[in-house]
């Protein structure tokens, strides 16, 4: 596979002395879908916004289907579709107007049978005429896709794009992405949700305080990182954890109200159902059971304390 | 040239003005008629002639001047002004056009609004005092040419404001006294002499001046340097709008 963005050395140093981003090296793999995960603050937007032309680059280069982004933005930027994280958009034009204005911006001609079929695999066809004032959050950020796409890029950036969308949008959502990349849209989303970037992404880069710590295939990323826990809210109150429970590594919590078994979902046998029938034996019996998964704050700080 | 897309801005912005036409274009038209109710036929009717033009009909071409330069400023800096506030200039920005492009949409629009609505205003001044138009090539062009210019002003204003008041302040702070101290509704020769070499520094002068010469064939100042010092204020603006993109003040951090 060629890579179709190339990113390198990029530095973003703003006026006020703050370097958001130091030192990137990245390659996104042309067809790939591209998880860039990261907290709040650490550097994904910039980078985007660099990427797109919204910001200036500091120092470094970056190529986005082998075309500089400054020398020759024209031939760079057309090949890009951007969904960005905040809902943008001009309150009193018509879902079409808006729509089509994108097209023209990116100078493509007219297409309206282009622009019908962006609008129907969206579920926006028969709003496109209402003024998007009128729309739910979740309407207007597919509005904001039908944008993107309205010019048919190669890439696709979606910024965040399902913060503060309800459960079924956002399966929604991942389903239209999946359906770009089957028609070959590389698509790079951001996102501060594992479970996302594990639902979605061919390979995961994980960016704080503007730096690359990793980029890995999904599928050895989860294996390194995906963990959950087990919470047993017990029915009375533990003191002391019978001895044969010690190969669990059980953790007693909430004063002896809770259980947490910690286990590794990629690994072949994650010891759960022994781990209650050795429960049922000692006589500890449970109310309620609930399974997290390791946030990617805990990963953050595996990483860091790890040094990878 | 991204053709299409100076098209898609123009179109856009235009729209926008026939959204809002009620304030875009019928606002300005009933002020005016105000200002010639007042100024042409209630208190016009006792001012003598000025250099053998009737008041009334001697402030029409200021009239007409001073919509044009306010609303050309105030349509191409609230253009750009909003698409920076709402959030949705990341569009224009992320797309494969030039300043050039950017600029030719936006003040495109702004100019084309303003210069419909001077025709407009003078129309409405048609139907309150007898007008003449010696030279209407000139007052097209001077038109065309400070519907242009102050939209450039106007965009550029747009940019450099990050909030409503600084918006309004160039305006109302300096445009607005500018015009009215500009000779709108006076020759500046009935100025003493010490205030006339004074408002000679004001620009606006050399434009109204102008404008009016190609009404009625008099004017305070040579035509010929009318159209310099607008000529001059228009390169200026467009040497300061590439700073401004080739930098991406206020545009991109």
């Amino acid at each position: 596979m060629s890579s179709i963005i190339s990113v390198s050395n990029l530095t973003k140093t703003y006026a006020s002395g703050f370097k958001a981003l130091n030192g990137i090296n990245l390659d996104i793999q042309r067809g790939e879908i591209f998880a860039l995960l990261g907290p709040n603050g650490a550097g994904k937007t910039t980078l985007i916004s660099i990427i797109c032309g919204i910001a200036n680059l500091s120092e470094g280069k970056v190529l986005v289907g082998g075309h500089d982004i400054n020398a020759d933005y024209r031939a760079a930027r057309s090949l890009i579709g951007l969904v960005p994280q905040e809902l943008h958009t001009d309150a009193f034009e018509s879902v079409w107007a808006t729509v089509s204005f994108s097209r023209g911006l990116f100078g493509k001609s007219k297409n309206p049978a282009h622009i019908e079929k962006v609008l129907k695999d969206l579920s926006l066809w028969d709003k496109k005429d209402n003024k998007i004032i009128t729309l739910s959050g979740g309407m207007k950020r597919r509005v904001m896709i039908a944008k993107a796409l309205s010019h048919e890029p190669q890439i696709l950036f979606l910024d965040e794009p399902t913060a503060g969308v309800d459960v079924e949008l956002r399966k929604g959502m991942w389903e239209v992405v999946r359906q770009l990349r089957d028609t070959g849209v590389t698509v790079i989303l951001t996102t501060h949700y594992i479970d996302e970037a594990e639902e979605m992404a061919d390979r995961i880069g994980v960016i704080n305080k503007g730096e690359i710590i990793l980029v890995e295939q999904k599928a050895k990323l989860m294996q390194k990182l995906g963990r959950k826990q087990l919470k047993l809210h017990l029915q009375d109150r533990l003191t002391a954890l019978p001895a044969t429970l010690a190969p669990y590594q059980l953790e007693l919590a909430d004063s002896g109200k809770e259980l947490i078994f910690t286990y590794d979902t990629q690994s072949e046998r994650t010891g759960i159902t022994t781990l209650l029938s050795d429960l049922r034996d000692a006589g500890i019996r449970f109310r309620d059971l609930s399974t997290t998964q390791s946030s990617l704050e805990d990963i953050f700080v595996n990483l860091v304390r790890t040094g990878a | 040239m991204n053709f299409s897309a100076i098209r898609a801005i123009y179109m856009f912005e235009m729209a926008r003005t026939w959204r809002t036409l009620l304030q875009s274009i019928v606002s300005p038209v009933i002020s005016t008629s105000l200002y010639f109710i007042v100024f042409g036929a209630a208190i016009g009717s006792r001012i003598s002639e000025i250099q053998g033009v009737s008041y009334g009909t001697f402030i029409v071409p200021g009239l007409v001047m001073l919509s044009v330069l306010t609303q050309s400023i105030s349509n191409a800096s609230f253009g750009i002004y909003f698409p920076k506030f709402v959030g949705t200039i990341y569009e224009v920005l992320s797309a494969p056009v030039s300043y050039v492009e950017i600029v030719l949409g936006y003040v495109g629009a702004a100019a084309t609004k303003s210069i419909i609505l001077g025709l407009i205003i003078l129309a409405t001044a048609g139907l309150f005092v007898p007008l003449r138009i010696h030279h209407p090539f000139w007052m097209l062009a001077f038109l065309i040419l400070t519907a242009v210019t102050f939209s450039l002003f106007g965009f550029i204003i747009g940019i450099w404001a990050d909030n409503f008041e600084k918006l309004q302040a160039i305006p109302l702070l300096v445009v607005t006294p500018l015009t009215f101290l500009g000779g709108s509704f006076y020759s500046v020769n009935m100025l003493p002499s010490g205030w006339r070499t004074l408002t000679l520094f004001n620009p606006v002068v050399y434009l109204i001046s102008g404008f009016r010469w190609s009404f009625y064939e008099i004017a305070d100042v040579s035509l010929g340097v009318s159209v310099g010092i607008t000529l001059g204020f228009l390169v200026a603006c467009i040497v300061t709008i590439w700073w401004i993109f080739k930098t991406g003040y206020r545009l991109k951090n």
